[in-house]
């Protein structure tokens, strides 16, 4: 294949893997990585860091719309970055540690029960738990556009979630997955906050998280442009796209799209689990 | 597009209004500067990379491609200061790279312009976790 093609295969592809990473707040890489090795036979190295280029892209890109437009919570999301840079530290130290193997299968299963939870139709306004106290005192309460005024929302379980994204930030450090997923789950399980306030706000805070390890593959030549660029430039016209889209998306739809990814991810972590690919 | 009422209204303190000082940021400046900040990141990073990019299939294009097999990167891509001075000696590779590392640099500043926010607003709490945030992300970047 000529690199012009390439170029343009991949661009494409990875405009859908922006379109849905922007609106589920994962980012890109859950769809540039199979996509780049198995499609294109990619090292699984340039693919990750093709998929790190594709998340910050994802975030930002994004994130520019939301946060102006006011679904991103920006004080939520600094609150719980707080807990996956610590989580990711905390990770990366116990790295020797942990059996990753068995932390993916447990990871994968659990992930399946969220999905089987969400399938059969609990859904998060049913027993609603009491606003929590903690909320109103560190300012994280708000609103979001929803026509045809803004909705106020209240944040619950404010302890849980943050306990929930020290987690995430492990798991990311470990399993070397984005930890979009785990950060949607979050906020929008534990802490109950509206569905596109978790999207939008996990989308905010994943280009933080990514940033982080940013360093590093670049010192180990992972960030190859012939790669790069048309990743880049595909998940940004996606994302910018996605970004236009979501104030008229029907959540129910958003939920169903969010579990399906969530299902492949599961597989994912139970396959590698099992095959010890991890 | 949305309606201009304040997410959540800050507490302005009055003193301000009546010794003339400037007005504290609410939290909606912060999200229209936050905003603007990513987009010029972005919109910054994508021209240099599309720059780089047509340079690129300009030259090898036709060139086969071989990505299966790990190289490494040439080591002019894997540091900021090499990549910048063979994006100044026009390598359409070095551009890309370029470019990429301002986007890799968006969020970064992102969260610099963030505890820039709080500490205008006096909000001690935000100001420490914004700043904690910030002295983990430069320690992942630079060690």
């Amino acid at each position: 294949m000529t690199l012009a093609l390439f170029a343009l295969l991949v661009a494409s592809g990875s405009f859908g893997a922006g379109l849905l990473g922007a609106m589920t707040g994962l980012g890109g890489g859950i769809v540039v990585v199979p996509m780049l090795t198995i499609l294109f036979h990619v090292d699984i190295r340039y693919a990750i860091g093709a998929s790190l280029v594709s998340v910050i892209a994802t975030s930002s890109g994004a994130a520019a719309a939301y946060v102006r437009e006011g679904y991103t919570n920006v004080r939520i999301g600094i609150f719980l970055e707080v807990a996956t840079t610590i989580g990711a530290l905390v990770g990366a130290a116990l790295a020797h540690v942990v059996p990753t193997q068995a932390l993916a299968i447990l990871f994968g299963v659990v992930l399946l029960y969220t999905a089987y939870r969400s399938l059969r139709g609990d859904s998060p306004t049913a027993a609603v738990p009491p606003p929590d106290p903690l909320g109103e005192k560190l300012r994280l309460n708000g609103s979001y556009p929803e026509a045809p005024g803004r909705v106020p929302y209240v944040v619950h379980r404010v302890r849980l979630g943050w306990g929930v994204m020290l987690f995430a930030g492990m798991l990311s450090a470990l399993l070397g997955i984005g930890s979009g997923v785990v950060k949607v789950l979050a906020m929008d399980r534990a802490m109950r906050l509206p569905f596109k306030v978790s999207t939008t706000t996990s989308n905010f805070m994943i280009g933080v998280t990514a940033a982080a390890s940013a360093g590093v593959y670049l010192h180990r030549g992972y960030i190859d442009p012939s790669i790069a660029f048309p990743v880049m430039l595909g998940v940004l016209a996606g994302a910018v796209l996605g970004a236009r889209v979501l104030a008229g998306a029907d959540v129910v739809w958003l939920r169903r799209i969010f579990t399906a990814v969530v299902c492949v991810l599961a597989v994912e972590m139970l396959y590698k689990g099992l095959t010890g690919g991890i | 597009m949305t309606t201009p009422t304040p997410r959540r209204s800050t507490p302005t303190p009055p003193l301000d209004a009546e010794i003339g000082r400037p007005r504290a940021w609410s939290d909606r400046d912060v999200e229209q500067v936050v905003g603007r900040l990513l987009q010029a990141g972005v919109v910054l990073a994508s021209i240099v990379v599309v720059l780089g990019g047509t340079l690129l299939l300009a030259r090898h294009g036709a060139e086969v491609t071989a990505f299966s097999v790990f190289r490494g990167g040439s080591s002019h891509l894997r540091s900021v200061s090499a990549t910048i001075v063979g994006a100044a000696h026009g390598d359409p590779g070095a551009i890309v790279q370029l470019g990429l590392v301002l986007l890799i640099a968006t969020p970064v500043a992102r969260v610099a312009l963030t505890l820039a926010a709080f500490v205008a607003q006096r909000d001690r709490l935000y100001v420490a976790m914004t700043a904690l945030v910030l002295a983990l992300l430069l320690l992942g970047l630079f060690s």
